[in-house]
């Protein structure tokens, strides 16, 4: 999130669209509840069904699954069309008035340097015009027909709202209406916050998605106030917690990037990622980066790193190429995986197209599953009838199942949605054998390193090298990983403009990020955790509640990253003098020598405003960006394009070219191609999707969510019912081109036929939670029907959009 | 059941009269709100209430919706029903109700009931089941206007919502109260909630809800778990909420007017009886008195003389 979960109370506008909130985050969802209830804000949902957040909503709309950016692309046209914008907010904190490159072109969904061959783009075309100062051209008038703000409303224009209603299958007049809602908080003193999750990401534009909304966002000034923001529901505990440590494939802790192969030079490296200010007097903070990276290299090789070897930078793999769920999946397919570790995660159930998953497994030599449930993976040799059809005898796999505790049954932190990284105690023994994951990972690896001090290696350094400080290097403390994630000064650290003062002494933990130094005088596992456990102590485990504003800001409770800020890009929050745009809900504000308030302050905290350093200080810019440049695989501005699996021949957006029908720059490997169904054998449009009374796949073992729960179910309209005669509680049975599952059916008037592109179309409803372990009735795995493809940037599968037939049983 | 130690106004079955030395909190009872503006359905409630209880329903089957228990049952105090209800607009709304008790100022249950001291009701209003006292004949729920009270198989003793009179008697809220996630369960007094429900009711009148309202039956004398609706003029719209709950007339009758009548008629039949043996009966002569008067007679007279 940007903003965070108590500061949803702030709003006057609350969009829940590509997500369910009320369903899957019923305590956060009560923040929506006070806002309704004591700011008499206004509650939107935009869903193919009509959900439970619809069920308190003021406002639905149905929405055709996959076509959000339609939607919302056809919001910007109409706050464009309409100069519903927050004008001093947009010309002084977006790129509204910066000049494009003269080669940047888009042409019937296509922008320019496309390969079709490599399915990618060549990027460069898609940028700035630079001055001779290096400082991006800009027309403040937004008159100049190369402006991002003039672009905009080039590319805008096909959305229209009869184009809405054709692709999404809205209805206009709701459509219109949700505008006018939205419209609303173009004003300084009202405020939209957006609240998306898997509807939006699970798709193979699910990026773009996200980027749209943040969009509207923008030109509603509605981005760093009280009340506004994106904000992402992540679905997990700790799923932000995972991202922010970096447990992607190409991610190193606090969103530094695993450096690509082709960067063998380590100032190379660095100097990518220390984006130059491309605006006079922006702070660009990313030119820290080196800091950042340099005390984190301190963390994992102590001693081993100096300035004379690049901080151990030889030790660090290189990315050859993307080591995402999809493609390691798809490697596992082809043979290439020996053996998985599989830690806390169950992919036969969560990854799409159950039949390739049953395969790969089958082809891995061994298979570890750390986890405190029997999952369905652990058992994926097993054969459980229909719901696993398999032969034991032709598997292979070694299986060995490491039992560990859960959540509570250590010390430790989670990350939740607002950033809130917050400490929890262990509450109960964990049964039998179980070990904590740090217990088994601790054994593991010093078991290795052990290994390859006997026997040697390839290049054993890395490894032998690693720092282990750990009181008991086979288990390590939640406690001592968490004050390496925060950081240490290695050595005196002295005030740069005073070196006789010593500001940190050497062995102390850093109260922030400002602290780190390039120099290797600093260690932190991950930058922007930084101050959480700080000097003083443990700052997550802080339960002060006090909200002395009223807005929601208890900066006393728990540690927000990055610098226990809560309301991210709050600077925009005031106008270019420093003064709040809504004196009502100031989040900080100038006061002639520096900025406070009830936020700790986004931007450099003693900035004369009238230097016009931008609120954005992240971005090279200074300010947020409408076009994209080359950060997107698909283009600038987001465009819309069908889902791989799609009812339609033909995007009425880009009409009559065949590569722009689906996402032109998403991953397909050749194989999955051929796994994607036809709407002549599969009519319907299916999505899945969550229950509030079960997470994923672990809730079933769980007696009281299976006594409220019990059994598979799919959803289907009343008219798909009539048409092929089911009525609620009859079997049915709904398959797609991989695969088949069969379920009790629930007819519902939540699911409405949509009349799409001169079509009816409908939409088949399929709950994921079910499975063949668990004290739930035993079920069939969802993802047996799902795509095996994802988003074009962050390899997101598409579970939310793909094609299925129902047939009764 | 140390029974002096709670504060109970009234007994199933009991004409004894109740201890009143107890100034207690004078009229002041408490009472569950239940907003379905505001509810989500989550079943938060019904987790809470059997880890509460210790109670485990079985894991059934879906027979085609969301509502799992498919009923209460004597395991299942609460139930989630849900409702998919298209408006006058076309709009389509999904009214999620929590059913269970609603703890009456008349209780259909306790008047029906025939064991004695099976069903109490407190001073705070909550109406609670003495299982130990029961006999599991099922006239509580023919008593009961909403159709809650259940049979346990197991043990033959009738179950419902108890509005967790423990946790209310040491000053905690009951559980469901305290695992909603939304505020849609408030608890408090009855003033205090019915000063609650009439700012919700304003506000859903502001959204165009014009006919909102506080569900709380004058027929049973009001209840101290009440509604908050979107369209208090239809409650039925609620997966079958009752309009108008009153006892029936029936259990009226049988346990009221025909008590005492019952008992005079009784009393009738033997005062007549009683009359009707000192007036009718010794008149009465059979063959035996017939013999033994003439044989009286003989001895008082004499043989007789023959002329």
């Amino acid at each position: 999130m940007t903003n965070h979960w108590v500061d949803i109370k702030n709003a006057d506008v609350v969009l829940v669209m590509g997500g369910n909130a009320a369903e899957a985050h019923p305590c956060g969802f009560k923040w929506v509840t006070e806002a309704k209830a004591h700011n008499k804000a206004r509650l939107i949902v935009v869903d193919p069904r009509f959900t439970r957040t619809a069920s308190v909503a003021d406002i639905y709309a149905p929405i055709r699954t996959g076509t959000d950016i339609v939607f919302m692309g056809g919001v910007v046209n109409y706050l464009l069309t309409n100069d519903k914008i927050q004008h001093e907010y947009v010309h002084n904190y977006t790129d509204l008035s910066f000049l494009v490159r003269e080669d940047f072109s888009f042409q019937n969904g296509i922008y320019s340097g496309y390969d079709a061959d490599k399915r990618s783009y060549q990027r460069s075309t898609w940028d700035y015009e630079l001055g001779a100062d290096g400082y991006v051209k800009t027309d403040p008038s937004l008159a100049n027909p190369r402006c991002v703000y003039q672009l905009m409303k080039q590319h805008y224009a096909r959305y229209t709202p009869e184009m809405v209603a054709r692709v999404c299958g809205t209805p206009k007049d709701k459509f219109l209406q949700i505008c006018e809602i939205m419209a609303s908080t173009a004003t300084p003193t009202r405020a939209m916050t957006i609240m998306y999750a898997l509807g939006w990401t699970q798709h193979s534009v699910g990026s773009q998605m996200i980027r749209q909304g943040a969009m509207v966002q923008l030109l509603l000034g509605n981005i760093g106030v009280a009340g506004g923001g994106m904000n992402a529901l992540r679905g997990h505990s700790n799923i932000q917690g995972l991202t922010d440590l970096g447990l992607m494939s190409d991610l190193l802790p606090g969103y530094l990037a695993l450096p690509p192969e082709k960067m063998q030079d380590f100032k190379e490296y660095i100097g990518s990622k220390s984006f130059k200010p491309l605006r006079p007097n922006q702070l660009s903070y990313w030119q820290n980066y080196d800091k950042f990276f340099v005390s984190l290299m301190k963390t994992w090789w102590g001693d081993a790193a100096t300035a004379q070897n690049n901080w151990a930078y030889d030790y660090l793999p290189k990315v050859d190429k993307l080591y995402d769920m999809l493609h390691f999946f798809e490697l596992m397919n082809q043979g290439k995986i020996t053996g998985f570790i599989c830690q806390g995660f169950n992919p036969l159930a969560a990854a799409p197209n159950k039949a390739k998953l049953d395969e790969s497994l089958a082809k891995l030599k061994f298979l570890v599953v750390m986890d405190p449930l029997a999952t369905e993976t652990s058992e994926f040799w097993r054969n459980f009838g229909e719901h696993n059809d398999v032969d034991p005898s032709k598997i292979q796999t070694e299986v060995f199942r490491l039992p560990t505790n859960c959540f509570a049954e250590e010390n430790g932190s989670l990350t939740n949605s607002s950033r809130w990284l917050q400490w929890h105690w262990k509450g109960a023994e964990p049964p039998g054998d179980a070990r904590s994951d740090l217990q088994i990972m601790g054994g593991l690896f010093t078991r290795m390193r052990d290994m390859y001090r006997k026997d040697g290696g390839a290049f054993p350094d890395p490894i032998l090298n690693l720092t282990w400080p750990y009181a008991q290097p086979d288990s390590p403390a939640p406690e001592e990983l968490a004050r390496e994630y925060c950081g240490k000064a290695l050595k005196d650290l002295a005030d740069p403009k005073d070196p006789a003062k010593v500001t940190r002494k050497a062995g102390e933990q850093l109260a922030g990020f400002a602290e780190l130094r390039n120099d290797g005088s600093t260690a932190s596992g991950c930058w922007i955790f930084c101050g959480a456990w700080g000097p003083t102590g443990n700052l997550m485990a802080r339960r002060d509640n006090s909200d002395p504003t009223g807005i929601g800001q208890t900066l006393n409770w728990a540690y927000s990253w990055p610098a226990n800020r809560r309301v991210m890009y709050n600077r925009a929050s005031c106008d270019p003098s420093g003064k709040p745009f809504n004196p009502n809900r100031k989040l900080i504000a100038w006061n002639g020598t520096a900025w406070s308030g009830a936020d700790i302050p986004d931007y450099k905290a003693d900035e004369d405003p009238s230097l016009g350093m931008g609120p954005f200080i992240m971005n090279a810019e200074g300010v947020a960006r409408f076009f994209a440049r080359t950060f997107m695989a698909e283009g600038p501005f987001p465009e819309h394009y069908e889902p791989m699996e799609t009812p339609l021949s033909n995007n009425p957006l880009s009409p009559g070219n065949p590569q722009s029908l689906n996402n032109p720059a998403a991953r397909v490997f050749d194989g999955d191609r051929k796994t994607f169904g036809k709407p002549d054998k599969f009519p319907h449009a299916a999505t899945t999707y969550r229950l509030t009374e079960h997470f994923h796949y672990w809730t079933k073992h769980v007696r009281l969510n299976a006594i409220i729960q019990p059994e598979q179910f799919v959803e289907i309209g009343e008219a798909l019912g009539q048409e092929l005669g089911i009525a609620s509680g009859d079997r049915v049975k709904v398959s797609s081109n991989r695969g088949y599952i069969d379920a009790v059916a629930v007819v519902t008037k939540r699911l409405r036929a949509l009349q799409v592109d001169g079509k009816t179309l409908h939409h088949v409803g399929i709950p994921i939670h079910w499975g063949f372990k668990g004290l739930a009735k035993p079920g069939f795995i969802a993802n047996t029907l799902t795509p095996f493809v994802g988003d074009a940037n962050s390899q997101t599968p598409e579970f939310k959009s793909f094609l299925v037939k129902v047939e009764k049983l | 059941m140390a029974l002096q130690s709670l504060d109970i106004i009234r007994r199933s079955a009991t004409t004894l009269p109740e201890p009143a030395i107890r100034t207690g909190t004078g009229d002041v009872t408490v009472a569950k709100l239940i907003d379905t503006t505001k509810c989500i359905g989550c079943k938060a409630c019904q987790v809470a209430c059997m880890e509460w209880n210790d109670l485990r329903d079985e894991i059934g089957t879906n027979v085609g919706a969301y509502q799992n228990p498919h009923d209460l049952t004597a395991s299942s105090w609460t139930l989630m029903r849900f409702a998919e209800v298209e408006n006058t607009k076309g709009d389509l709304e999904w009214l999620i109700r929590k059913d269970g008790c609603m703890h009456c100022a008349d209780p259909g249950c306790l008047k029906a009931c025939p064991a004695p001291g099976a069903i109490v009701q407190y001073a705070n209003g909550i109406v609670d089941f003495h299982e130990e006292n029961c006999i599991g004949c099922g006239y509580c729920i023919a008593g009961c206007p909403f159709d809650i009270p259940r049979i346990s198989r197991k043990d033959h003793k009738a179950y419902k919502c108890t509005l967790c009179s423990d946790r209310v008697a040491v000053g905690l809220e009951p559980a469901c109260i305290k695992a909603c996630p939304t505020g849609a369960l408030v608890f408090g007094t009855k003033e205090d909630m019915k000063l609650h429900a009439a700012d919700r009711v304003e506000d859903l009148k502001s959204r165009g809800f014009q006919n909102a309202g506080l569900y709380d039956p004058p027929g049973v004398g009001g209840t101290h778990v009440m509604y908050v609706l979107h369209h208090a003029d239809h409650p039925h719209l609620y997966s079958g909420l009752i309009d108008n709950p009153h006892i029936s007339n029936t259990v009226r009758l049988w346990k009221g007017a025909t008590k005492p009548l019952a008992l005079a008629a009784m009393a009738f039949a033997a005062i007549a009886g009683f009359f009707h043996y000192i007036r009718v009966g010794p008149n009465e002569t059979d063959e035996n008195d017939e013999t033994r008067a003439a044989e009286e007679a003989r001895k008082l007279t004499g043989p007789e003389k023959r002329p």
